[in-house]
């Protein structure tokens, strides 16, 4: 058998598929485990940093001599500590993390103290004097727009007809609209929006960060990617990046919010003026004020279709704010607002706002809910007026093998008729409605990403395998490396472990985002141990005197190939590994690349609803996620993916929103009314894996941690519209919404 | 700041008294620790009054019940004679926060944190509960009521404390219940509440007290929405019931609900829950 | 103003410590005792992550005073499994993937063992409303809830 081929499609796995405990398991259900904030130094200070309490104002002065006085504070920073950076991109980050001449939202960073406990820091904040100049401010996504609005970056319009706030058009598409609508029976136009939401992690931001005016330093912090907080972090600070070594700590959750820093290179900055190891942790508060939710959003989309069902064209203007800094995830938005369907004639337009908010950061397939919610519930809304099938509709009008995506590539192998075949056989669907509720159905999609990938698997004289990978491990993903390794060495799952490598000990990785790392690090892994087999096969020519390409590797084992088999017992992983010091010495797989195969994945989400009329309370009664997986390497992680975006998204639809008041500032900056899903909030959450395999992993895998949260809105505002009988149009659906449409209606 | 657990209730009233700068009485401490944690207060003197015996007492007083002031509301929860005659407040009661914050948070707690939200306190007012008072000039019994002056205020002088809580005695074919209204099914602050105290006559109701929250700068009796109770079955009298209701509030907009959501929720709640008091009192 | 001389129990163990009038209990065990099994998610109540029981009664630990502890009897997720043998419940998490980053994980556990305790046949609903304190944000709950069901189940068969 070659080493390298891909052949997912007859393979009969032996670990994948399985549903082992997973090996960081024991120390997560007994406390040991050590997340952000679980790590202390010897002669530790603690870092706290001071936040604007304006939405939009200049900083005339910063006064910072009373904290200095007090004898806790050891080190007080702002702006003047940091390098400008190298890298265009971290400017931007930098702004973010401590405010230069403007603070530009509420909770804007513009300086940090470190002090000898965590109670003198936060004293030592009230003692920093800021003169600010409060300017005009704008919260608002189409208020933003208007050629009247408050600027904040600059005048320069950089899109005609807009104010200087829009940073950017962006538009894809194909056909001929005007000839698409032409042949519509029905043409549907409806306007939504969609409010900011949080991750909402649990773990707050957390580093303990020590570095030495040599430029030396040591960073642990929760983080989706420990070699892009060195990079940027070295560069706020003037130092050589290999010369900070990143620890990546366990991590309470990130869902994209921690794929940048905030605090990180701030605790560095202060490390390296007290030449003393220097803790942070975010307060909740600054969390929800300062971390990056995703973008709120403001919609057209307007579709036409033949009284048979048959889409003739698509058309959707789309609009996001991503905060005070240019970014918002709707490029993104618009390539993802059609991918369900195969459509002749499409178009979407996209609009890069800047207001007075935090910066967006990632938050689980950025841009593709929002754009699927406007462009599903309008989907739903043609199947109510010309009382066709959701299904149907969605079977007949649906992306498959051969269609042309409505942002450009014709698609290869994607699994998006199978889910919708899954979900329309599924008991639930069976499911009686009572009064007041109301049954909704929605397609998702999101691309996956590839990205760079470093791992190193080396073998050990006693037969088993330690494998480092550069992927902070943010859902169980060493449980699936494990398998992986294990599946293709041919050796039992416990023999490998699996961990999260410093940046000093693995080359560059990627973070962990984009539903990329079962896919790549899951492939470099299988590479890396199909690279250790080869050499383990020479090994065994070595051992026999026969010619390496007269080797094998079977079962866990190397036989003699060709007309060399039967000549030699073979000669087992165990065995090979044992010897490996007298045979050529120490034996380590390798693989380091970009790989580019990742498969994009598809959804079908079937959701039962029940309104309140009197209150416009709504229940979520039962929940159907089907999702194509490529191949479920460890399928009760698949499930809790598919879950836990059900989940979010749920919260999404019905009560998540930034809530900011006239004076810009954030309203609602905690987990009281920032209101995501409690355990009674849910049903079970009922899951279907697909599995059509994608051609570019050798197993098939499809990343699943993001597509799960594209199709929730949409399919709850479906139900919700259906069981309220008026059509719901802006998210949250909260009750006083939900009322007033009832009213209005 | 100061901590002091004195092992009386004069003990803890001459602290109190004594102390020149910003006090706090810790029970539950659900409200209190939040308040230190955002900096919103910082108190020179904390008096947990957990170690006074008493504290955590339920005694039958006068037909009625006798709530030491530290009694969480699991503890009330559990207490089948309270639960019994008073479903409406041990429900209320029950619904503030999650199964830890039941641990420790108390109807004198949520009472005297006056937040106009207060789940219990509806339903205390509804029932006519009295607020022991111990000050330095002796005790006295305030009607639950009159303890919220505003949000965040309260009618205690300098060096008082609520040291129990009385429901009074119930008579036959008598029950009371709570409703409230918030987005999710826990954890939440009222967004509108709705407490109804019924002594029914068969099935028509021969007293009624409503009261509701969240829709005015304190919780408040209702005596309008209770007079279109008196003399009537529920159903007969859910329009105007309803009517009342809405028409006592004077709500706010704010991140939590409108002044038009929480006016009309009002009303629908305060028939919803009279139908549930009345079904209890065996209607 | 000096520090507070506290004695208790925690997790069998008798314990003292130093603290602040003013620290929370959440902060005595993480930064005094070394006890960092108890997160901190939010300080005010909202998300449980900080649950440890006392006297019995699960409460989270940023809303009660270190001083409040003299004489308590606490227990900690670092106190639930006995020697090397996990509480089912434990075990059940790690059976049915009940858990993805593992933030909330200590808080749950320490919360469901408090439910079963009292109630060792909990309704689903029963469990939802107990754990609705306890938040997180990647499982959806679902197992959770089966998780805690079925170590119920074993316990029960025990």
């Amino acid at each position: 058998m070659a080493l390298d081929e891909f052949d997912s499609e007859n393979r009969i796995f032996s670990a994948v598929g399985t549903r082992p405990v997973r090996p960081d398991g024991i120390d997560k259900v007994t406390g040991k485990a050590m997340f952000g904030a679980d790590i202390s130094a010897p002669g530790m200070l603690h870092g706290a940093i001071l936040r604007s309490p304006h939405a939009h104002a200049v900083i005339r002065s910063i006064d910072t001599s009373a904290a200095e006085a007090l004898s806790e504070v050891k080190a007080v920073v702002t702006r003047a500590d940091f390098t400008s950076p190298v890298s265009r991109g971290n400017i931007d980050v930098l702004e973010n993390c401590m405010a230069g001449e403007k603070v530009l939202y509420d909770g804007h960073a513009v300086a940090a103290v470190a002090a000898t406990s965590a109670h003198a820091a936060k004293k030592a904040l009230r003692l920093i004097r800021v003169d600010y100049v409060v300017l005009p401010h704008v919260t608002d996504v189409d208020a933003a727009m208007q050629p009247d609005a408050p600027v904040i970056a600059g005048d320069e319009i950089k899109v005609e007809g807009h104010s200087a706030n829009v940073m950017s058009r962006c538009e894809f598409g194909h056909g001929d609209l005007e000839a698409g609508f032409a042949e519509a029976d029905i043409v549907m136009e409806k306007s939504f929006r969609t409010a900011a939401t949080h991750q909402g992690y649990i773990e707050p931001h957390a580093c303990l960060a020590s570095l030495g005016a040599d430029g030396r330093g040591e960073l642990w912090c929760c983080t989706q990617g420990h070699f892009v907080a060195r990079n940027i972090c070295a560069d706020m600070l003037g130092i050589d990046s290999t010369q900070l070594r990143v620890v990546a700590s366990e991590i309470g959750g990130g869902f994209g919010g921690k794929t940048t820093v905030f605090i990180e290179p701030v605790a560095l900055a202060l490390s390296r003026k007290t030449n003393r190891p220097v803790k942070i942790v975010m307060p909740r508060e600054d969390v929800f004020r300062a971390t990056g939710p995703t973008a709120s959003s403001s919609m057209d989309v307007k579709i036409g279709m033949k009284r048979d069902g048959t889409m003739t064209a698509g058309q959707a203007v789309l609009r996001m704010q991503g905060g005070a800094f240019p970014g918002s995830p709707v490029d993104m938005a618009a390539m993802c607002a059609f991918a369900p369907y195969a459509l002749e004639n499409v178009s979407a337009v996209g609009y890069d706002v800047i207001c007075n908010r935090p910066k967006q950061a990632a938050y689980r397939a950025p841009g593709s809910p929002m754009a699927c919610f406007a462009v599903e519930s309008v989907v739903d809304m043609l199947c109510n007026e010309l009382g066709l099938d959701p299904f149907e509709v969605r079977l007949k009008n649906g992306s498959r093998e051969g269609t042309r995506a409505s942002y450009g590539p014709k698609w290869p192998r994607i699994g998006l008729m199978e889910t919708l075949d899954a979900a329309r056989a599924h008991p639930m669907v069976e499911a009686e409605l009572g009064p007041n509720q109301g049954r909704g159905i929605s397609c998702g999609f999101w691309f996956n990403h590839g990205g760079e990938t470093s791992v190193t698997l080396s073998l050990s004289q006693d037969g088993t395998v330690a494998l480092q990978v550069g992927t902070p491990d943010i859902g169980g993903s060493r449980a699936s490396m494990s398998m992986m390794a294990a599946e293709e060495l041919g050796i039992p799952y416990e023999k490998v472990r699996t961990t999260v490598a410093d940046t000093a000990s693995l080359g560059y990785n990627d973070v962990s985002h984009g539903s990329r790392v079962t896919y790549a690090s899951g492939l470099a892994t299988i590479k890396a141990a199909r690279d250790a087999k080869k050499k383990l096969c020479q090994r065994a020519a070595k051992i026999w005197g026969i010619d390496e390409d007269a080797v094998d590797w079977q079962d866990g084992q190397a036989v003699p190939a060709g007309h060399n088999a039967g000549g030699h017992d073979p000669l087992p992983f165990a065995k090979l590994c044992k010897t490996m010091g007298r045979t050529g010495g120490p034996v380590s797989g390798h693989f380091e690349a970009t790989p580019e195969g990742a498969g994009v994945s598809f959804a079908t989400h079937v959701v039962d609803a029940e309104v309140d009329p009197e209150t416009g309370a709504t229940k979520i009664l039962r929940y159907l996620v089907v999702q194509d997986a490529g191949k479920a390497i460890h399928p009760s992680y698949v499930e809790g993916q598919f879950q836990g975006g059900a989940a979010q998204g749920i919260g999404w639809a019905l009560n998540e929103e930034y809530i900011y008041g006239e004076d810009g500032r954030l309203q609602n900056a905690g987990f009281l009314d920032y209101r995501i899903p409690v355990a009674s909030d849910l049903p079970m959450i009922d899951t279907e894996i697909v599995e059509v395999p994608n051609p570019g992993h050798p197993y098939g895998v499809r990343g699943v941690g993001e597509t799960s949260i594209c199709p929730p809105l949409a399919a709850i505002a479906n139900a919700v519209s259906n069981a309220a009988g008026v059509r719901m149009t802006e998210l949250p659906m909260s009750p006083p919404r939900i009322l007033k449409a009832l009213d209005d209606a | 700041m100061r901590f002091e657990a004195p092992s009386t209730v004069d003990g803890a009233v001459a602290l109190l008294a004594a102390e020149d700068g910003i006090t706090r009485v810790l029970a539950g401490g659900t409200d209190v620790m939040v308040q230190l944690k955002s900096g919103m207060v910082e108190p020179d003197l904390i008096v947990d009054i957990k170690r006074i015996p008493g504290m955590f007492d339920i005694v039958e007083d006068d037909g009625g019940f006798r709530i030491g002031a530290a009694v969480p509301g699991a503890m009330l929860g559990e207490h089948e004679g309270v639960s019994r005659a008073w479903p409406g407040v041990v429900e209320a009661l029950g619904l503030v926060g999650s199964t830890q914050i039941q641990s420790r948070a108390t109807l004198g707690g949520n009472l005297c944190n006056a937040s106009p939200a207060a789940d219990s306190v509806p339903a205390m007012i509804a029932a006519a509960a009295v607020a022991r008072v111990h000050g330095p000039d002796g005790v006295r019994d305030v009607p639950a009521e009159e303890i919220a002056t505003a949000p965040g205020k309260t009618s205690l002088a300098r060096g008082e404390m609520v040291g129990s809580i009385f429901l009074p005695a119930r008579p036959a074919n008598a029950s009371d219940a709570y409703l409230r209204f918030i987005p999710r099914t826990e954890m939440d602050i009222a967004v509108v509440g709705a407490g109804v105290s019924l002594v029914m006559d068969g099935d028509t109701v021969a007293q009624a007290r409503v009261a509701l929250g969240a829709v005015a700068p304190t919780a408040r009796l209702v005596p309008d929405a209770a007079d279109a109770l008196i003399g009537r079955t529920v159903a007969a009298a859910e329009d105007d019931l309803k009517a009342a209701a809405s028409a006592a509030c004077a709500p706010i907009n704010d991140k939590r609900g409108t002044i038009e959501f929480r006016t009309r929720v009002a009303g629908v709640l305060a028939v919803r829950a009279a139908h549930i008091a009345a079904k209890r009192a065996g209607a | 103003m000096g520090k507070m001389h506290i004695t208790t129990r925690i997790n069998g163990d008798d314990t003292e410590f130093l603290c602040d009038a003013d620290e929370s209990l959440l902060d005595v065990l993480r930064d005094r005792l070394g006890l960092t099994g108890a997160k901190e998610g939010c300080g005010t109540g909202d998300c449980g992550a900080c649950s440890i029981v006392v006297d019995g009664r699960a409460v989270c630990s940023c809303l009660m005073l270190g001083a409040e502890a003299q004489d308590r009897d606490i227990n900690t997720i670092e106190g639930m499994a006995e020697g090397e043998h996990l509480h089912p419940l434990q075990r059940k998490f790690l059976e049915h993937a009940a858990l993805q980053c593992g933030i909330c994980t200590p808080g749950i556990l320490v919360t469901a063992k408090n439910l079963l305790e009292r109630n060792p046949d909990p309704t689903e609903t029963e469990i939802r409303y107990w754990l609705a304190g306890n938040l997180c944000r990647c499982t959806g709950y679902d197992k959770i809830v089966r998780a805690v069901q079925d170590a119920a189940a074993e316990m029960r068969g025990a």
